[in-house]
């Protein structure tokens, strides 16, 4: 039930904005993200872009992942 | 698929698996609130990496598991009305209410639609100006932004055919009486991801600072879970407590104060009843006057007996954590997804649902 999907943003007008993800594009709304742009990747929940998703965010949970395992061997 | 496929590298995960089973030295028990959680943890079979000191169970986050019968007969109630069309997430169809689902409703002639979008049957109501079009309010955070943006625009647009039921639930009540309660005694939570995203890692703070629980706000891939789990491992050795982020890509302390201003706008808190844990005290929400016009419960026909839960379903004991899908001598036996029992069995997201169609695989019909 809560699961949103992070889509990327092609285009913005107004309050809907078109979003992309694997060749799948959605309409949705966006009232609740303002300064939307092109290229941002935001995580969608029925119908409504519910927030943005920080790509160097993702890049460091990645980095640090990668430092969890090497700790490991 | 970007800002996924990354946070499924199995190689990664085995090794991030390694250094858990290296740590996870003493028993501890980690409930995972969100059913999202729980589907992704048996669809990736991650309970099978984990070293057997870590038992993970599932709490009351699948809001079609919590929402008690009356709701769901009502919503059959409302549904079966010759001038209503009822639009609802997909989900809610095969629930059992006291005699019936609305799937079978739907199929003896009542209007019941799935829509993937609040917004849709705002739309529905446009389209359909001589039916009432209800909606099935039914999820927690991350759901009522887009609901709440219904109500609004209908308002807004003047559809006065719209209405809302309002099911919905918030998660803060729900955790502190899961963490005040002994008999489960926790060792942390892996705090749902997406409600977070809206309200904020800061909601989880009163929990850790006063039952000692250490909280991770985690995302939905299985590398995401894994790190939640390494890092609840490092708070209980470091007899510590407190909430941390996992899920940084999408969630801050404070979350996105536009759509809670929204949520704060439409709708208020009031006691509410969850199916295996009782009333809890401002863990519902209903419409605020300002919307009464869109409120779908000032017609609900009335219910003309009482309630009748099937005796066997232990859905109340699993969704607390109390006891397993397995334990249960109904489940898939009595209750399978294609005959549920309960509402833990019909929800995809739902703890038996989960254990059957990952874990179970049992071979029989």
């Amino acid at each position: 039930m809560c699961l949103a999907v992070p889509m990327k943003v092609i285009e913005v007008t107004g309050a809907t904005a078109l979003v992309e993800q694997a060749g799948v594009t959605r309409s949705v709304r966006v009232d609740f993200l303002p300064e939307l742009a092109m290229g941002d990747y935001v995580l969608v929940h029925a119908g409504l872009a519910i927030e943005r998703v920080d790509a160097e965010e993702a890049a460091e949970t990645l980095r640090l992942l990668k430092e969890i395992a090497d700790a490991a061997d | 698929m970007r800002l996924i496929d990354e946070f499924r590298d199995s190689t990664l995960a085995r090794e991030i698996a390694a250094r858990i089973h290296r740590e996870a030295v003493r028993p501890m028990q980690f409930m995972e609130i969100c059913g999202t959680h729980t589907m992704a943890i048996a669809r990736y079979g991650l309970k099978a990496l984990l070293p057997e000191t870590i038992r993970l169970i599932s709490g009351p986050g699948c809001p079609v598991c919590v929402t008690p019968q009356a709701q769901i007969d009502a919503f059959i109630r409302l549904g079966t009305q010759p001038d209503v069309t009822l639009a609802s997430f997909g989900d809610m169809l095969r629930v059992p209410g006291s005699t019936t689902t609305l799937e079978t409703a739907r199929a003896g002639g009542a209007d019941v639609r799935v829509v993937y979008a609040p917004l849709d049957a705002v739309e529905l109501a446009r389209q359909h100006p001589e039916r009432r079009v209800v909606f099935c309010g039914v999820g927690f955070e991350t759901t009522m932004p887009a609901v709440a943006l219904a109500v609004t625009e209908a308002q807004r647009l003047g559809v006065a055919n719209f209405f809302l039921f309002c099911a919905h639930k918030v998660i803060p009540p729900a955790l502190q009486m899961l963490a005040s309660d002994r008999e489960i005694a926790l060792d942390g939570f892996i705090c749902p991801g997406h409600v977070s995203a809206i309200i904020g890692s800061e909601t989880y703070e009163p929990i850790a600072r006063e039952h000692g629980i250490p909280c991770v706000v985690t995302g939905f891939e299985p590398l995401d879970i894994l790190q939640a789990i390494w890092m609840l491992v490092r708070q209980v050795n470091r007899a510590e407590a407190k909430v941390e982020i996992q899920y940084t890509r999408a969630v801050s302390r404070q979350g996105n104060p536009a759509a809670m201003a929204c949520v704060e706008r439409v709708f208020t808190p009031e006691d509410a009843e969850w199916r295996g844990l009782g009333v809890i005290p401002g863990s519902g929400m209903r419409l605020r006057e300002t919307f009464a016009a869109h409120d779908a419960t000032r017609f609900v026909p009335a219910a003309p007996d009482e309630v009748s839960t099937p005796s066997i379903c232990e859905c109340g004991r699993i969704l607390t954590g109390r006891q397993r899908p397995a334990d249960c001598q109904a489940f898939a036996t009595a209750c399978t997804p294609a005959h549920p029992l309960g509402p833990c069995m019909v929800s995809s997201e739902g703890a038996c649902a989960a254990e059957y169609r990952y874990v179970a695989r049992p071979s029989w019909p």
